[in-house]
This record gives C-alpha cells, sequence and structure tokens, in this order.
C-alpha cells in the first residue's frame, strides 16, 4: 500500500486490518501518536487528515491510501517548532506527555475548524462562534489527559490563537473534496 | 479482528453489487464498525468501503426541503449555514454528539446505523440477544443505568444512542435508500427503526445490502424555536442519558406547531403524536408540561439502576418545553 505522512511518499506492505495508528507506529516508525485506548475514546492517536483531525486508531489505513496524512512529527521538529508544540513549551501544557501530540494535532485542526466559522455545543450563535476558555475546553473534550494538565492545554491554545497562529494551522478539508 | 476481503465501491451501484454476501458490511467513517470489529462482536467477511462515494454533499430539494448525502460528515452537516439558519435542532444534536475527531470522520448514514452502547453488548462473555439471539438478556436485572424505559421488551432494552437522529426524527425526515434490485426506497424516519420484540438483533427495516444514499429533510418550519437538549454524565463527549430535540412554533401566547423526539429512553428515537397533541393551542403552562410528560411516561417502566430516567425524562421535558416557549 502506498502513503503520503508528512509530504513524503511511502511505501509499505501492511496487513488489510492494520488501523492507521498502527501503520504509523509500527510501520513507519512515527511513534509520535498514542494509543491510549484504541477505540476513540481518549485523542491520544489524534492526527490531521486532509487537514481535519481524526481518531487514527478508529480509522483502516488501506482507507487513506489517497490522503494526505500529518502526525506531530509531521508539524515541526525540535529546531523549528510548530507555534503549538512551542506554545506547549512555554505553557508546560502537559506532565507526563502522552497525551501531548494528540492534544496538538487535535488543537491545531480545532483552529482550523473556527477559522472555518465552525460552532461548537457552547456557542450560543452557531453562525458566529467566537473562541473562549469554554469553547477550547468543549472544542478539545475529544482529548483526554490523565494528568489533567487542562490549564495549561487551554492557555497554549489560546496562546496560539490570539497570536493569529491560524495561518499556520492546516485548512479543514472542504465538503467539495469529498467527492 | 477477523479477517476480511477488502473492495473499494466506485458507485453507488457498484457498492450494493459488492454487498451481495449476509456477512458483507459497508464501512463509511467506521468509528463504529471499527470499533465493534476490534472486540469481535461484528465479523464481517467483507467490506466494501464506501467513502469514496459521490454522496457527500448538500443539496436543496425542490420541495422547500434539504437532501443530505450519506457521507456528509457530522461536522459538516453540523456547520452547513442552512441547517445552522434552517434546522438549527439538527446543528445542535450534532455538536452535542462524540468528539470534534469523531464528528470529522462520522456519516450521516453510519451515524443512523450505529449500535447500542449497552455495556453486556460490548462483553462478549455474557450472554446478549441483540448479539447473539436467543442467549438471553444479561441488562435485565443486570446494570442497567443507561437503558431504555420505553419500547422495550423481555428480550432487549437497549437503547440507540444516536443524538442526531433524535433530531431528524423531530424534523420529520425520511431516509433514501438503493437496495440490490436497483430500487430506491424513501423510508420515512418514524418507520425506520424497528422495535426489539422478539429479534432484537434486527434494528431497522433495511434490507441486507441496502445502502442509505441520502436523508431527505422537508421544509422547515416558518418562525419556529429550535432546541435539542442532552442530560448525560459529563458536559461533553458522553452519550445521552436523556435527550429531547423540540421544534415549536408560538403564535399569540399558544403554541400553534409542536415537534418533539427523545433520546435515550428507548431502542428508537422517541416520538409520541399525543404528546404533541396534547401542547397545540394551549397557553404554555408547569401543569401543561406535567400533562405532556404524564402522557409521554405513561408506559415507561424501570428495571432498577434507570429508574432515575423516568423522572429525569419528565424534568428535561419540561425545561425543554420552558425553553421553547418563554417570551424573549
Ligand atoms: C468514544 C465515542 C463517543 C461517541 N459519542 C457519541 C455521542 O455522544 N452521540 C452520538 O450520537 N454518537 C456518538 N458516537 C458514535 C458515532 O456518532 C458513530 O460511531 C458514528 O456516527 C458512526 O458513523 P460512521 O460513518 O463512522 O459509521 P460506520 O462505523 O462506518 O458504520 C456504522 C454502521 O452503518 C453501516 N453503514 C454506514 N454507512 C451506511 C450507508 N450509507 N448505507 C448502509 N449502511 C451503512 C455500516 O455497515 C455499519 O454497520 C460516539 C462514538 C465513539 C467512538
Ligand atoms: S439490553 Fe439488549 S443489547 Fe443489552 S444485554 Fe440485553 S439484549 Fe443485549
Ligand atoms: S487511541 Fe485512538 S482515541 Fe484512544
Ligand atoms: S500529560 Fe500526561 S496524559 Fe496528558
Amino acid at each position: 500500500m502506498q502513503f503520503t505522512v508528512n509530504g513524503q511518499r511511502r511505501e509499505v506492505d501492511v496487513d488489510i486490518r492494520t488501523s492507521l495508528l498502527d501503520l504509523l507506529r509500527e510501520h513507519l516508525a512515527l511513534t509520535g501518536s498514542k494509543k491510549g485506548c484504541d477505540h476513540g475514546q481518549c485523542g491520544a492517536c489524534t492526527v490531521l487528515v486532509n487537514g481535519r483531525r481524526i481518531n487514527s486508531c478508529l480509522s483502516l489505513a488501506v482507507m487513506h491510501q489517497d490522503d494526505e496524512i500529518v502526525t506531530v512529527e509531521g508539524l515541526g521538529d525540535p529546531e523549528r517548532l510548530h507555534p503549538m508544540q512551542a506554545a506547549f513549551v512555554a505553557h508546560d501544557g502537559y506532565q507526563c506527555g502522552y497525551c501531548t501530540p494528540g492534544q496538538i494535532c487535535s488543537a491545531v485542526g480545532m483552529l482550523g475548524e473556527v477559522a472555518a466559522g465552525w460552532g461548537s455545543h457552547v456557542s450560543p450563535d452557531l453562525a458566529a462562534p467566537e473562541l473562549s476558555t469554554e469553547e477550547i475546553a468543549e472544542r478539545m473534550s475529544g482529548n483526554v489527559c490523565r494528568c489533567a494538565a487542562y490549564p495549561n492545554i487551554r492557555a497554549a491554545i489560546a496562546e496560539v490563537a490570539e497570536d493569529g497562529g491560524l495561518e499556520a494551522a492546516p485548512e479543514p478539508r472542504r465538503q467539495e473534496a469529498l467527492a | 479482528m477477523r479477517l476480511f476481503q477488502y473492495e473499494r465501491a466506485a458507485t453507488p451501484e457498484a457498492a450494493v453489487a459488492d454487498c451481495l454476501a449476509e456477512d458483507a458490511r459497508f464501512i463509511a467513517g467506521g468509528t463504529n464498525l471499527l470499533d465493534l470489529m476490534k472486540l469481535q462482536i461484528e465479523t464481517p467477511a467483507k467490506l466494501v468501503d464506501i467513502s469514496r462515494l459521490d454522496l457527500g454533499a448538500i443539496e436543496e430539494a425542490e420541495d422547500g426541503g434539504l437532501l443530505i448525502g450519506a457521507l456528509v460528515p457530522n461536522s459538516d452537516l453540523a456547520a452547513d449555514p442552512r441547517i445552522v439558519a434552517r434546522y438549527e435542532v439538527l446543528a445542535r444534536a450534532l455538536l452535542a454528539g462524540a468528539s470534534g475527531q469523531l464528528r470529522n470522520k462520522a456519516t450521516t448514514g453510519g451515524n443512523l446505523l450505529q449500535r447500542t452502547r449497552c455495556y453486556y453488548f460490548y462483553d462478549r462473555h455474557t450472554p446478549c440477544n441483540k448479539r447473539e439471539p436467543g442467549s438471553g438478556c444479561s441488562a435485565i436485572g443486570g446494570e442497567n443505568r443507561i437503558l431504555a424505559v420505553l419500547g422495550t421488551s423481555e428480550h432487549c432494552i437497549a437503547t440507540h444512542p444516536s443524538d442526531m437522529a433524535v433530531a431528524m426524527r423531530a424534523l420529520d425526515a425520511t431516509v433514501v435508500t438503493l437496495k440490490r434490485d436497483g430500487d430506491r426506497r424513501r423510508i420515512p424516519l418514524g418507520d425506520f427503526y424497528r422495535l426489539p420484540g422478539d429479534t432484537p438483533q434486527i434494528e431497522t427495516v433495511l434490507e441486507p445490502g441496502e445502502l442509505i444514499t441520502h436523508v431527505a429533510l422537508p421544509p422547515a418550519v416558518d418562525g419556529a424555536r429550535h432546541v435539542y437538549r442532552k442530560v448525560r454524565d459529563r458536559a461533553s463527549y458522553a452519550f445521552a442519558l436523556v435527550s429531547v430535540a423540540g421544534v415549536v412554533r408560538m403564535d399569540q401566547g399558544r403554541i400553534a406547531a409542536a415537534q418533539l423526539a427523545f433520546g435515550g429512553l428507548a431502542p428508537m428515537p422517541w416520538r409520541n403524536a399525543e404528546v404533541e397533541a396534547a401542547l397545540v393551542g394551549q397557553e404554555p403552562s408547569p401543569a401543561l408540561f406535567e400533562r405532556a410528560a404524564d402522557i409521554l411516561l405513561a408506559d415507561a417502566r424501570g428495571q432498577g439502576s434507570n429508574d432515575f430516567k423516568i423522572p429525569l425524562a419528565r424534568r428535561t421535558l419540561a425545561a425543554t418545553l420552558r425553553e421553547l416557549t418563554e417570551a424573549r
């Protein structure tokens, strides 16, 4: 099977049952994405597919051969951190760090959704959502942190949002692109 | 996970032709099916990947309603300006469900067909009539806090977990399908799900290999207020214990039209025409809301740990009706 991961074309021979998460971790040595629950309940496996955040554990690799897959490794590296990675460091947005790659990918995807004007469960006006602390908490509820670093995670995300770090976030895939 | 054959369908017609065997399944977002396959609760011999079919658009229908493609992700449906402006209860229900990541993958068709979250259905080491017909129901007399109080049978008391379907039920949505023989069907959502009876493993009227291609929404009710109220164990990322989807139009201080559907209470999104009839033409009042709840819950039956859902449904209905009818 062929995949495009972090801008690189990769070819691997894998069992048809392989999840996107196992493909990344076990076959492409991209161990940034983490396996917490393997059932869509924790968000540790969050990656960006065509700019959208998804749970890679509930995805079959074979179904994503034509997609652009971006993992935490693809967002930035230690020499050139993505603004979201830098903000997590600056705000101590983690303790053990296990949930962090998923949090960062999810936050980048989430800011793209806000930029596209998507409302949330807590938006009073779905047509004109504004990013508040409550909004960040609601929109990030798919990422569970066992260490409860939530206040600092929210602070890191809020800073990137205020700094206009939105441009750095990939555009969520629009509907037309689905067809 | 059991080994399966995999095929990616290019057209809806090819998809139904590919999905001939009894143990073949369509896969769309995969967020429910793969979860169940990992636990070997679902063991399809073949997966027909429908995720690339050209069914990802939301179009204006001739009757003034909307036609939603079966592959429209839950996120896109909730964010669509026409849904937000005309069918807000649907956007609200979608946004109250799952997480941002899951909504990006979950599809309109897959959401309708997601399976129950009954603990025993997920635990292969316990009897469950839905998972293994004839084996018994562990939830009756067991842990049933999240399960149903209406529409149950002595064979199964599972709830349907979808939020989206509850709003669609209130909105009188219709499921559009393509059958193996090429026939298309339009099935009102009210006729789509089946009560468990003595065959809880059969959940809808779909035939094997029948593909959902669209969901049609009728024209929106002019001047109506929309509310989706979901009560759950956490503020976010949890299934409903009780939910109410309501669309109400007021006229000179009286309820002129009311459409109400309920989640978390029954094996399907629940609707009761008598509840709505009792409200129409009346001035809103706490006594009226109590009467509506009496009608809704007349046949409700708890199983022990889910008894609390009956008073909770009563209060949630009253709170929703207050929000739908109070002067702003
Ligand atoms: C942790 C977690 C929390 C969740 N919380 C909520 C919640 O709070 N509220 C809520 O409503 N949902 C919730 N969900 C469920 C989620 O909404 C569903 O998993 C999702 O909607 C299923 O859509 P899908 O496209 O991924 O379906 P799939 O998994 O691809 O398919 C589900 C079923 O539908 C069939 N199918 C799919 N598409 C079609 C079609 N077009 N025609 C015929 N058959 C089809 C498949 O064969 C399969 O049997 C949660 C899920 C998880 C994992
Ligand atoms: S309630 Fe239904 S799904 Fe749950 S154990 Fe009983 S038969 Fe199975
Ligand atoms: S590992 Fe995917 S959500 Fe937990
Ligand atoms: S930092 Fe430890 S789980 Fe989040």
